[in-house]
């Protein structure tokens, strides 16, 4: 039997399409209304709320949380202070990528970090004697993302602390009568905030944000427009962008932090944190070794558009996400990387796509050709490399 | 006013309608000094959107996007300036007594919705649809090159004729044949081989009538449904949608696009004429007497402002001046806009907002659209006027405080000329004609409304400068498209004054926030320019 998250009764008395699906074992909405396009244009005009209570959520405390958190966590703890987060990962000691995630500090000693997939028994076992607890609170905790232009100015009036949060902090708020954490931070690549609520608050939380921004065009939104905004936001996801090293089953299959786009995480890397796989990293950087590297991708529109036209065909502009792989070539049909997530993006009026390609050819306006399949035969449609995140509002981080 | 930064510019477009924006900034982007002169104290012509009354956003004039080129979308990079049309996940067609179709994003279920009035309509629907999008991507290259000039003998322009031949020849013989049917015959024909459901039909047809003074059993309102379905949204034909922040949100984001090129904008800035030397124009005279200098002027004004009253139409060949005068223009609908205190409630459906989250048709059958037109036909406005109303606020939250909508309807028929009175006597009338029906179909509506505003056809000529109030600039007569839009030999933008052309949407291929009269109109002066080195 599936699981529920405390959201439930709101989010099933809302889900108008009764298409469900399953997210690490909860019944998730894939999309409330029959559009899911108008759920991602709320994200992206208004303000949507997403459940995404299914995260894993893992409370590191003890005087040592730190130590132990710089010691496995890929990026430097030690500069989160109180009242931030980061995004974040964690590798192998070969230097691959195991998962990402988004870590609260808050306090000294005391964290909060998101995963997709379980990791408790491989934390626990990195613990050694240092003084850390871990515990997984994520039935404990119910999480509301409210995201979107006007999520600022909904939270606000229910929180005033919201006001002046900056991207990536958090602070504790009273919302709905209910003790919470809020931090500006999300998974659409827009202005957006997440509050972390005990479970048995989740739906006074609901309720209070849901009615303020009732005259603010809100609507909860499902898991497909939350697919849309990512890819639009360059944020990977795994088992369709890359997998855990743990569960590969060749390094095909790896990918470093270096591939994936993660660098900027590791600039300044201090030499003297001994942080699991920081060797092999370190070596990757100064041999120059990536195999790969991370990159956005718009499809040239006008010969997309002719490509269809000459097949006698419509171009099709669809924006759900298709996350099989498309091959990448360049001028003489050599294989030089792989589209991972592909989609017509409607605020962008493109065709995008997260793709990896070999290192040389990783500078914006590098033109490869995308294959396609038109009139069931393989076509390939030019393109061209992009910076990611392809869409990317001031309002974000302003 | 304002005064230009420059003496003498590569390029002067007079007029700052969307047309004229499109055209000034393809002028910058290919190198050209311009300046786009506007007479009002904001761009965007009949495409505005302003705040009447304080939180409430109104399109004024014009109201939602489907036409607009895609090429122009990319070619202008209008996503760097804030392009967001935004999604209408709805359709709502309220019938009488407690009938309607509601539409949604859902195709399978539209047809559910169809099925209900009745079942063998529903796979005519879908029928109707695929033989529609068949013929609207035939003749989607119509819309997105310049017309062949069907007078001349140059042979690039015989080269053009027998291409076009050549893609008609191409096409299935049934594709051609319903191209045919909708570019000559009616709306109600063509639906009626189709259809039962009067409701259904009703809502069809009002894409047939939409700007121009024909019902749907009149001969050629069929051009008028075929155009409207030309448009396209993210790849789907007949696709409509909400500009951010109204159709004056997007000429906002094509006037910051233009300036991006380099394009100069002038405002309040109304030009008397534009200056010729020897059958060549030299530039635009302002109202105020500044004269400014220009290798090209393009008049992005209709076809009567730009051969009649820019210049003199002495300097013009007779038939074309003959032409011109002759042209219909016959403006025959209006607006009347509303800030609402909520939602209307349609009776067994409530005031649910995805109800509003699209248009909102007031059409019920074909009789009630053609009984409408009845009247305009002896000079008269609708008693029970065809109306497309249009709740912005529930799709875009900025253009209404929160709890509170704007409302835009666009009613017909509204003819400009008459009989025995005149629209500044019965502007208010109509705005009661108009409140009426929708409290009609929407009980309680009136006791909604915060803010009136009415605006007949005399008033968008007054204000936008489209003469007769025609919002497209010329009706959509097949006598006026295509080879002879504005005028047989005219197609090309070209005038017979040299360094004079035309961009508006009095040329091909027409009206609505298309662009393309812009675009094709710089592609012909930067051809010329070419051609004169």
């Amino acid at each position: 039997m599936y699981l529920t998250t405390p959201f439930h009764p709101r989010v099933e008395a809302r889900n108008e399409t009764g298409l469900w699906s399953h997210w690490s074992g909860y019944l998730v909405a894939e999309k409330y209304q029959l559009s899911e396009k108008f759920e991602y244009f709320a994200i992206r005009n208004a303000v949507g709320v997403f459940d995404s209570t299914p995260l894993y959520k893992y409370q590191f405390s003890g005087a040592d949380a730190e130590k132990f958190l710089s010691g496995v966590l890929a990026r430097d703890i030690r500069k989160c202070r109180i009242g931030q987060a980061h995004y974040t990962f964690w590798c192998d000691d070969r230097g691959f990528v195991i998962e990402d995630g988004v870590v609260l500090r808050q306090a000294a000693d005391r964290f909060l970090l998101t995963s997709a997939r379980p990791n408790l028994a491989y934390f626990s076992n990195l613990i050694g004697h240092d003084r850390v607890y871990i515990d997984e609170v994520t039935e404990q905790l119910a999480t509301l993302a409210v995201q979107g232009p006007r999520s600022r100015q909904v939270l606000t009036a229910l929180a005033p602390e919201v006001e002046r949060l900056d991207y990536f902090h958090l602070t504790e708020a009273k919302l709905g009568g209910t003790e919470v954490t809020v931090s500006r931070t999300g998974y659409t690549g827009d202005l957006g905030y997440e509050i972390w609520a005990a479970a048995d608050d989740a739906i006074s939380v609901w309720d209070a944000v849901v009615e303020e921004g009732a005259g603010h065009g809100l609507l909860p939104f499902g898991q497909i427009a939350l697919l849309m905004a990512r890819i639009e936001a360059g944020l990977l996801l795994i088992d369709i962008d890359f997998e855990s090293s743990r569960y590969a089953w060749n390094d095909e299959h790896r990918s470093t932090p270096l591939e994936l786009g993660f660098g900027w995480m590791l600039r300044g890397l201090d030499p003297d944190r001994a942080f699991i796989g920081h060797r092999a990293i370190k070596r990757e950087i100064d041999e120059e070794t990536s195999r790969w590297r991370m990159v956005g991708l718009i499809v040239d529109w006008k010969a997309y558009d002719e490509m269809y036209q000459q097949a006698g065909l419509v171009p099709p502009k669809d924006h759900l996400p298709v996350t099989e792989e498309f091959m990448l070539y360049d001028r003489d049909y050599q294989r030089v990387g792989y589209a991972t997530s592909f989609m017509y993006s409607p605020m962008l009026q493109r065709h995008i796509a997260l793709a990896r390609v070999r290192p040389d050819l990783a500078q914006v306006g590098q033109a490869v050709d995308l294959e396609v399949t038109v009139n069931h035969r393989y076509q390939r449609v030019a393109a061209h490399v992009a910076r990611l995140p392809l869409f990317n509002p001031q309002r974000k981080t302003a | 006013m304002a005064h230009p930064q420059k003496r003498r510019y590569d390029a002067i477009v007079v007029g700052g309608g969307h047309n004229g924006l499109v055209n000034g900034a393809y002028l910058a982007k290919a190198g050209l000094e311009t300046l786009i002169v506007e007479r009002r104290h904001l761009v965007g012509g009949a495409a505005i959107t302003e705040e009447l009354v304080p939180g409430f956003w109104f399109t004024t004039f014009s109201y939602a996007l489907s036409l607009l080129r895609p090429d122009i979308i990319h070619e202008l990079e209008l996503t760097k300036h804030g392009f967001m049309p935004l999604l209408m996940s709805s359709t709502f067609a309220p019938g009488r007594d407690g009938e309607y179709l509601l539409f949604g994003q859902d195709h399978q279920r539209n047809l559910k919705e169809v099925s209900r009035h009745s079942p063998r309509d529903a796979d005519a629907y879908d029928q109707y649809e695929h033989d529609i999008s068949r013929v609207c991507q035939a003749l989607k290259p119509l819309l997105d090159n310049v017309p062949p000039n069907l007078f001349s003998k140059d042979p690039e322009e015989l080269v053009a004729m027998s291409a076009l031949a050549q893609h008609m020849r191409d096409l299935e013989p049934r594709v051609l044949h319903n191209a045919v049917r909708l570019l000559t015959g009616s709306a109600a024909d063509f639906l009626d081989d189709y259809f039962e459901s009067d409701l259904l039909k009703g809502y069809l047809a009002s894409s047939s009538i939409i700007g121009t003074k024909v019902g749907p059993r009149s001969q050629g309102s069929g051009l008028v449904l075929l155009y409207h379905n030309l448009g396209e949204h993210d790849g789907v034909f007949g696709a409509w949608a909400f500009h951010k922040g109204g159709n004056g949100g997007f000429t906002q984001v094509l006037a910051r696009a233009a300036q991006a090129f380099g394009a100069e904008i002038l405002l309040e800035a109304p030009v008397s004429a534009v200056t010729t030397s020897n059958g060549r124009a030299t530039g635009v005279a302002l109202e105020d007497g500044t004269e400014i200098a220009g290798d090209v002027v393009v008049s992005a004004l209709d076809p009567r402002r730009t051969f009649l009253e820019l210049v003199n139409p002495r300097q013009l060949p007779a038939d074309l001046v003959e032409n011109i005068e002759r042209f219909r223009f016959q403006g025959t609908s209006a607006k009347v806009n509303f800030a609402l205190d909520g939602l209307p409630t349609f009776p067994g459906l409530g005031a649910g907002p995805d109800l509003y989250r699209g248009f909102t048709n007031i059409g019920p059958s074909m009789d009630y659209l053609e009984k409408a037109y009845d009247e305009a036909k002896y000079g008269w406005y609708s008693s029970a006027p065809y109306i497309d109303g249009a709740i912005q606020s529930t799709i875009d939250p900025d253009m209404a405080p929160p709890g509170k909508h704007v409302m835009s309807c666009f009613v017909q028929y509204a003819p400009y000329h008459l009989k025995g009175s005149d629209w500044d006597r019965e502007r208010d009338n109509l705005g009661d004609v108009v409140q009426r029906t929708l409290e009609s179909f929407f009980p309680g509506f009136s006791s909604l409304i915060l803010h009136r505003e009415v605006v007949t056809p005399l008033d968008i000529e007054r204000v936008v400068g489209l003469t007769e109030g025609n919002i497209f600039a010329g009706e959509f007569l097949a006598p006026q498209m295509f080879f002879f839009r504005p005028a047989p030999g005219w197609n090309q933008y070209r005038t017979p004054i040299d360094g004079y052309y035309q961009c508006g949407s009095g040329t091909h291929p027409g009206g609505c926030v298309m662009g393309a009269p812009g675009k094709l109109a710089s592609q012909q002066i930067l051809k010329d320019r070419q051609q004169a080195r």
